[in-house]
């Protein structure tokens, strides 16, 4: 679905992403892993065109989609659900689900502001709160939820557990899993590997704007020793 | 009473034109983040163009009713377009360059368009149509007052309630106000950016053309309504706070009232009445009334480059122009004489606006007000003591130095866009003051007779000295920003926080910065000021102002050598247009357009290119 090939990104004159390759099947939840720093994010924005990629590929079903405008890409099918989440502060849940809203593709179940609420409860209770006013967690299901509004295909989803209570992550949790039920491609960055191993079926571990190791989650979990290499800090 | 109630009426009416115009700037800024100067060209051009559809045409032979309102109505729609096209053809390839850049190609489009409404409209005031069904009068509490106004007064409640239904119950209204917020999240959920920009330059200028419009029953129709407004309107969105819609309104209403009844209790000072509101507001309230502090969202400036040193190569050039300067002058004219020696004031005045706006990293739209400090005090030295010309020289610098202080103690204090305001709120103050203080400064007559001494008289004699003094003063600021207080000055001005950590006063370096600069350009002033023998209010005007910016900017911000440049080829350029053409501020519009498209370096920046390519 998604075929990431040798991608690199520049912020100004600092080369940060050195031809990261990875791919994304249909229904399949992929996980970046690495450290601070390592590229997660960059990638990320490299795929959504917020960073414009200097070169390299991005295939959504063999289209590429390198060097296209971000509201392009989003077009395309790609969701993209930043780390620091962008909520609209000033608007309230409502009108932050509206400025996501993009009709469905013709034939498949669209989402809407109703569905986004029985997957995240809570939202419902406070549909007229402007988002400034939202605690982290609610934040963050606001921004998932924004994003979803615009039927994508494929969700990218930057450390969705990042500064969330235990109890919220696991919700988080659970709604990545509903949404990978529904058949929904998603490829995500952790730190937090529990929370990985939790929803992901791959991981793709990266070190300093390099892919490094590709391998399935219950396979890494086993591999101490990759993980020590790559993820202890 | 009875005249403050009419008064008090006057006052709304007159707010809610204001509030229209502001309500397009406003909204404009929020989303695109531009400065638009030529919000006041687009006001204008609503007029003209309601005063034809209402005057030629299919329109105006149908008359009444529909003729008069539905040509107030096609105005607005047709500036709208012409809004929509300047954003289409022109800013959309400049937002990513700097605020100030965005800022010089709308105040190219300001000279355009004045020449183009010269052109069509010609020079005389026109006179609009009445609104049919409003006209005469109608007793309020025994008063008879306008019927028009009274409709007037209802336009403002009325948009605004208009404009709050449009941003909070239509998709287009929420997408406009996430996009104030965060632009490049709304582009990342799949919005099409262009769109939402073009149609927000659309709505801005429909807005101040429908202003325009509406003001043709009420005042003629002439080429200074522009500058007129769009000062108002500056002064209106900086009190309302950016972005805010409610604040705009409350800040129109607090400044109609405060001309009506200015001219009855302070006739001498009401020009400055608003200004001294706005920066009282500005200091009390840095982000305006109702304005909210800009979220962190906004993309942090981008770092500039170190300073270059100037590669051997512009030393030896340098080193040749200066010689040329010193031993051609005897063999050229006098006329010739008098051009250069305007052009080495107007090098010292750019190279000083660029002290604050480079290194020092704010932005000045009032620098005049120094320039003019320096002229004035000059003069008013020769005219009320006498004070030969050495004197005044020496005095003008401290002058203007001194007033730098004063307004520089405000300036320093906001940041961004509310401080490049609060700059051109101090400069109309100035200006204001040299304008209405009759006994003292001459207001409109200026003062005359501030010729130079003896020994200065002659043109070749007042070049040497022009040359000397400039000279002097561009060297002495190109080495205070080598010298460490020129390293504090930038270095506060690329990271406050870690420039506050190794120990430097941040507030402290802008603000002498900011005298510093004042001081060198109110040498220039005094200069000038001796060159033409007299001074005037418009040296403190914002067309100088203005001139100063276009230098600057011209040339290019992030080198030393820019603003030179800038200087020479403006006030050149200027000089020459104005004795070619009638038409020059078209001609210098359009290649003032021409280079922000083909050279956002500026000249400066144009040059080191080819040096790097060739590196
Ligand atoms: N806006 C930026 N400007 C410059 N460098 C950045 C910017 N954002 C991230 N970086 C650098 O890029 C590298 C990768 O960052 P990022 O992709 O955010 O890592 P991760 O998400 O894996 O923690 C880091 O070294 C970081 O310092
Ligand atoms: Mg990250």
């Amino acid at each position: 679905m998604l075929r990431v090939d040798g991608l690199h990104a520049h912020y100004g004159r600092a080369h940060i992403l050195h031809g990261v390759s990875l791919d994304v099947a249909q229904g399949e939840v992929v996980c970046l892993l690495g450290r601070n720093g390592a590229g997660k994010s960059t990638t990320m924005k490299a795929i959504m065109g917020v960073v414009p990629p200097s070169a390299g590929q991005v295939l959504l079903d063999g289209k590429d989609l390198a060097g296209r405008a971000s509201f392009e890409i989003a077009r395309a099918g790609i969701g993209y659900v930043p780390e620091d989440r962008r909520i609209f502060a000033e608007l309230t849940v409502e009108e932050n689900l509206e400025v996501g809203r993009r009709a469905a593709p013709a034939g498949s179940q669209g989402w809407n502001p109703e569905r986004a609420y029985t997957l995240f409860p809570v939202l419902a209770e406070m549909r007229r709160r402007p988002g400034g006013r939202m605690s982290g967690g609610e934040q963050q299901m606001l921004t998932i939820a924004r994003t979803l509004m615009g039927n994508p295909r494929l969700l990218l989803l930057d450390e969705p557990s990042e500064g969330l209570a235990p109890v919220v992550v696991e919700r988080m949790a659970e709604a990545i899993l509903a949404l990978k039920r529904e058949g929904l491609s998603i490829l995500l960055s952790e730190q937090n590997l529990a929370f990985a191993n939790a929803v992901a079926d791959r991981a793709c571990l990266i070190e300093t704007g390099q892919l490094r190791h590709t391998a399935s989650m219950a396979a890494l979990m086993a591999d101490d020793e990759v993980r020590a290499r790559y993820l202890s800090v | 009473m009875d005249s403050l109630i009419v008064q008090a009426l006057n006052g709304l009416a007159s707010a809610s034109s204001l509030f229209l115009v502001a309500a397009g700037l406003t909204v404009i800024f929020g989303v695109s983040r531009i400065v638009n100067f030529a919000h006041g060209s687009l006001y204008m051009l609503g007029a003209y163009l309601g005063w034809t559809l209402t005057s030629h045409g299919p329109l105006a032979e149908l008359g009444g009713f529909f003729g008069f309102w539905g040509g107030v109505l096609l105005a607005a729609l047709a500036t709208g377009l012409i809004g929509a096209a300047i954003e289409f053809l022109l800013l959309r390839r400049i937002y990513r360059a700097p605020e100030l850049f965005q800022l010089l190609a709308t105040f190219a489009v300001v000279l355009v368009v004045q020449d183009i409404a010269l052109l069509i409209w010609g020079p005389q005031d026109l006179l609009g149509p009445r609104a049919p069904l409003l006209r005469g009068a109608t007793e309020i509490l025994g008063l008879r007052f306008p019927r028009y106004e009274l409709f007037l007064i209802c336009v403002g409640p009325v948009m605004l309630g208009l404009l709050w239904l449009l941003f909070h119950r239509t998709r287009f209204g929420i997408l406009l106000r996430a996009a104030t917020q965060d632009r490049e999240m709304v582009a990342a959920l799949g919005v099409d950016q262009r769109r939402l920009f073009t149609s927000v330059f659309a709505l801005g200028s429909a807005l101040a053309g429908l202003a325009g419009a509406l003001q043709l029953p009420r005042e003629a129709v002439n080429l200074h309504m522009d500058m007129a407004v769009i000062v108002e309107a500056f002064v209106i969105v900086v009190i309302g706070g950016l972005g805010s819609l409610g604040g705009a309104f409350l800040a129109a209403l607090l400044i109609g009232e405060l001309h009506a009844f200015g001219i009855l209790v302070f006739p001498r000072i009401t020009l400055v009445l608003a200004f001294l509101v706005m920066a009282a507001v500005l200091v009390l309230r840095p982000h305006g009334l109702l304005g909210r502090k800009p979220s962190g969202l906004l993309p942090a400036a981008v770092p500039s480059p170190p300073l270059p040193r100037a590669p051997r190569w512009l030393v030896q050039a340098g080193a040749v122009a200066l010689v040329l300067l010193v031993v051609l002058p005897p063999f050229l004219g006098d006329y010739a004489l008098s051009v250069m020696a305007d052009m080495a004031m107007m090098v010292l005045f750019a190279a000083s606006l660029h002290l604050i706006m480079g290194p020092g990293g704010m932005a000045s739209f009032g620098h005049a007000a120094y320039f003019g400090a320096g002229a004035y005090g000059a003069a008013l030295l020769a005219k009320h003591f006498a004070a030969p010309m050495e004197v005044g020289l020496v005095f003008a610098p401290f002058a203007a130095g001194i007033v730098g202080l004063v307004f520089g103690w405000f300036c320093v204090r906001l940041s961004g866009v509310y401080s490049a305001m609060l700059t051109l709120a101090f400069a109309q103050i100035a200006w204001s003051t040299a304008f209405q203080w009759v006994e003292v400064t001459g207001g409109d007559n200026g003062i005359l007779g501030v010729w130079p001494s003896e020994w200065a008289r002659g043109k070749l004699v007042f070049w040497y000295l022009a040359l000397a003094l400039c000279g002097l003063g561009v060297v002495l600021l190109r080495r205070l920003l080598y010298a460490p207080f020129g390293m504090a000055l930038r270095a506060q001005r690329d990271s406050p926080l870690r420039a506050e950590a190794i120990g430097i006063d941040t507030l402290r370096v802008r603000w002498v910065g900011f005298a510093i600069a004042a001081a060198a350009a109110g040498m220039a002033g005094a200069l000038f000021a001796y060159g033409k023998g007299s001074v005037f209010p418009s040296f403190l005007g914002i067309p100088r102002s203005v001139d100063a910016l276009v230098m600057v900017l011209l040339g290019g911000v992030q080198t030393v050598l820019g603003p030179l440049l800038g200087a020479v080829a403006y006030s050149g350029l200027q000089e020459q247009l104005v004795r070619i053409s009638d038409l020059w501020r078209l001609v210098l519009g359009v290649a003032i357009l021409a280079l922000v498209l083909f050279f956002p370096g500026g000249l400066a920046g144009a040059l080191r290119r080819r040096e790097d390519d060739r590196a």
